[in-house]
């Protein structure tokens, strides 16, 4: 951090203004001007509020994707169709158990077989090649959205909030003051905060597995030189196999989160692909911290951007990938 | 692309005038229309011609530059969304309604520009990077043509697009599209053929077998590979128009990222080793999606498992044949035809 701020003292200032102003923004009272130029402070909070929660969402996606990625250089185009199982899976077994945490359990559990198997039987003849592996993960994910079209259909499909979830939470955020004096707080859907610090905590966990723990210090090393680790006596398959399963039962685990947050339908799967491609070419690839800070700013900007620019949204987030891209084509925290 | 480089990468050969095949594929293509029918001329062989050359532009971007590149059909959409925006369409409010001649080049110069853009930014990553951002920037393009009423009039897209009608001919009709299409698909074809042979070429595909060495010779390998982008994206683009022309309306449908896929698909069936292979790609997989309703039905199977069809038969080429039809024919006439000289100048 510090070293950053030697580096790049111009970028940093700006960094800190832009920080300040977003805090000023979010905790201040807003002056009548302000709400009259870009709206009510409701709206723009609630947009924020969305915007991180859904960069958790993301998070939970995209880190299993940059795991795979920047352990076995293989670009899983499935990945996206490993969501929207998931999310199926977690509506077939909530609707049929009526348990919501069930739901989780299952879907990581079988996503994550789903994963095991693709590793096994497929990815481990073709090592080394990673156009074919990447094309044959788009043929995966073809025949995956077909075979899920086939099953559930076209319909739109949403996971049961938990009754201990429904409902919104007041947080400590004025919105408003009335002209009685009376200060009005921000209230926010409450399954929504609890998904995100559970995100913040797998985010937490990983990052503590990964330089805290034995497995964690195999797959770091993985990532930087992965003959060496295998010539040191590893058994990189085992390892293989093991991040391939987590990234998939993370992705699984997403869906059911994302049909809980939206809904489930043919398509979702190419979204979330998308989402977790730009998020993970923002953080830079196999950077477990980089898939939050990319996942927060694609968060951020779709929501703020459908908010104040409806008809140009999906371009916000697009022109910030371009920008990296520019500056920083090794994604903003680089893994190597 | 290592799918290439693993057996026999690209390399252009010069056009074989002994060999008997090329010329009968030629003379049956031209006397096409006396036996076949309007359906089978626009849907089929137009498609064919069509999405060959959308592909085309994919595999001198695979074949020669190693450069996979999911963003063609979104090339190919630009062009057609830009042909819809400059000419005369059912949407009064957005389209400019320029002539014909002038919408045409403008759409081709928006759209090279497009495609070229998006490759500047795919070439500052390596290799495997670029399937990501291509696929990240063509399904970037279908959301917004989606959410986007100002310029693409969002979910419903641009319908009743007028089409070029001059000296008497409608040039829509079966019959003129067909040999109209044709015109430009050969043309494309042997301007790739032509180019692969060409300095730039070559250069090219140096760059695709060690950039670092073609850099130290002073060779400026991201300028070649943008320059690469440039033209498979004018290549892209003239397909989008054929397209347009052909639909005489285009939506977020045409961008969506199964359509991109798609294209790499018949890139790949048919082989990206020449540039025949995405037009033999593109046969098969126009004959797949015309007749796999029937032939699904006939096996008694759901005739809407279609895309199921198509991804079984991309896995099975990606496992089984890395070049993909071509190699599957190339293998097969070197061990039938072993007293044939290698290297030799042909027939006498």
């Amino acid at each position: 951090m510090t070293r950053f701020v030697e580096r790049y003292p111009f970028w940093s200032l700006l960094l800190l203004i832009a920080l300040a102003i977003l805090l000023w923004l979010v905790f201040a009272t807003w002056p009548p001007g302000l709400e009259q130029a870009i709206g009510r402070k409701k709206v723009f909070l609630n947009a924020v509020f969305n915007g991180i929660t859904l960069g958790g969402l993301y998070f939970l996606v995209a880190s299993g994707f940059t795991l795979i990625f920047g352990l076995m250089r293989n670009v899983n185009l499935a990945h996206g169709s490993l969501y929207l199982f998931g999310g199926y899976l977690g509506y077939t077994v909530s609707t049929a158990t009526g348990s919501w945490l069930l739901a989780f359990v299952v879907a990581f559990v079988v996503v994550a077989a789903v994963g095991v198997l693709m590793q096994l039987l497929v990815f481990r003849y073709m090592e080394g090649q990673d156009l074919r592996q990447t094309m044959v993960t788009l043929g995966l994910s073809i025949v995956f959205a077909d075979l899920m079209l086939w099953v559930f259909g076209g319909d739109f499909y949403q996971v049961a909030t938990p009754a201990w979830l429904v409902g919104p939470m007041e947080l400590p955020f004025v919105t408003a003051v009335k002209s009685t004096g009376e200060t009005v707080y921000l209230s926010y859907p409450k399954v929504r905060l609890i998904i995100f610090a559970g995100s913040v905590v797998i985010g937490i966990a990983m990052w503590l597995a990964l330089h805290r723990t034995r497995i964690g210090m195999i797959v770091r090393a993985g990532v930087d030189d992965r003959d060496i680790l295998a010539a040191m006596g590893v058994r990189i398959q085992a390892v293989f196999v093991g991040v391939f399963a987590f990234g998939a039962g993370l992705a699984g685990v997403a869906g059911v989160v994302g049909g809980t947050f939206q809904s489930l339908a043919p398509g979702e799967d190419t979204r979330f692909l998308l989402d977790s491609l730009v998020v993970v070419i923002l953080g830079g690839m196999g950077s477990i911290p980089g898939a939050a800070l990319g996942a927060i700013i694609v968060g951020l900007s779709e929501q703020l951007g459908s908010v104040y620019i409806p008809s140009y949204a999906i371009v916000v987030t697009f022109l910030i990938m371009v920008l990296v891209l520019a500056l920083r084509p090794q994604g903003l925290i680089a893994a190597r | 692309m290592a799918l290439v480089q693993n057996r026999g990468a690209a390399r252009a050969q010069a056009f074989d005038f002994g060999e008997p095949a090329p010329w009968i594929v030629a003379v049956v293509l031209i006397l096409l229309p006396l036996v076949s029918n309007g359906f089978f001329l626009s849907e089929i062989f137009g498609q064919t011609l069509i999405l060959g050359v959308i592909a085309l532009s994919l595999m001198f971007l695979a074949g020669y530059g190693g450069m996979v590149s999911l963003m063609q059909l979104t090339i190919a959409g630009v062009a057609g969304y830009m042909f819809a925006l400059f000419g005369v369409s059912g949407s009064h409010n957005i389209s400019l309604n320029w002539p014909w001649w002038l919408a045409t080049p403008m759409a081709l110069a928006l759209a090279t520009l497009f495609g070229t853009v998006g490759g500047a930014l795919a070439v500052r990553t390596e290799g495997i990077y670029t399937i990501m951002i291509t696929l990240a920037i063509g399904a970037a393009f279908y959301f917004f043509t989606n959410q986007n009423y100002a310029l693409f009039n969002g979910h419903t897209g641009m319908n009743s697009i007028e089409t070029p009608s001059f000296w008497g001919v409608d040039w829509r009709a079966s019959l003129p599209f067909y040999y109209l299409t044709l015109l430009v698909a050969g043309a494309c074809y042997f301007a790739v053929d032509y180019l692969g042979r060409a300095p730039f070429g070559l250069a090219l595909q140096g760059v695709r077998d060690n950039p670092r060495r073609m850099a130290a010779l002073g060779f400026h390998v991201n300028a070649h590979r943008i320059a690469a982008y440039a033209f498979a994206a004018f290549l892209a683009g003239l397909g989008g128009i054929l397209q347009v022309w052909n639909y005489k309306q285009i939506s977020p449908g045409s961008v969506s990222p199964d359509a991109c896929i798609n294209v790499l698909i018949i890139a790949v069936v048919g082989g990206v080793t020449r540039p025949v292979g995405p037009f033999i790609g593109a046969f098969i997989f126009v004959m797949l999606r015309t007749f796999a309703l029937d032939f699904l039905r006939e096996i008694g199977l759901d005739g809407n498992r279609f895309r199921l069809l198509i991804g079984v038969g991309f896995l099975v080429i990606v496992f089984w044949s890395p070049d993909g039809v071509i190699g599957l024919w190339e293998r097969w006439r070197r061990s039938h035809a072993p007293a044939r000289p290698q290297g030799g100048g042909g027939h006498g």
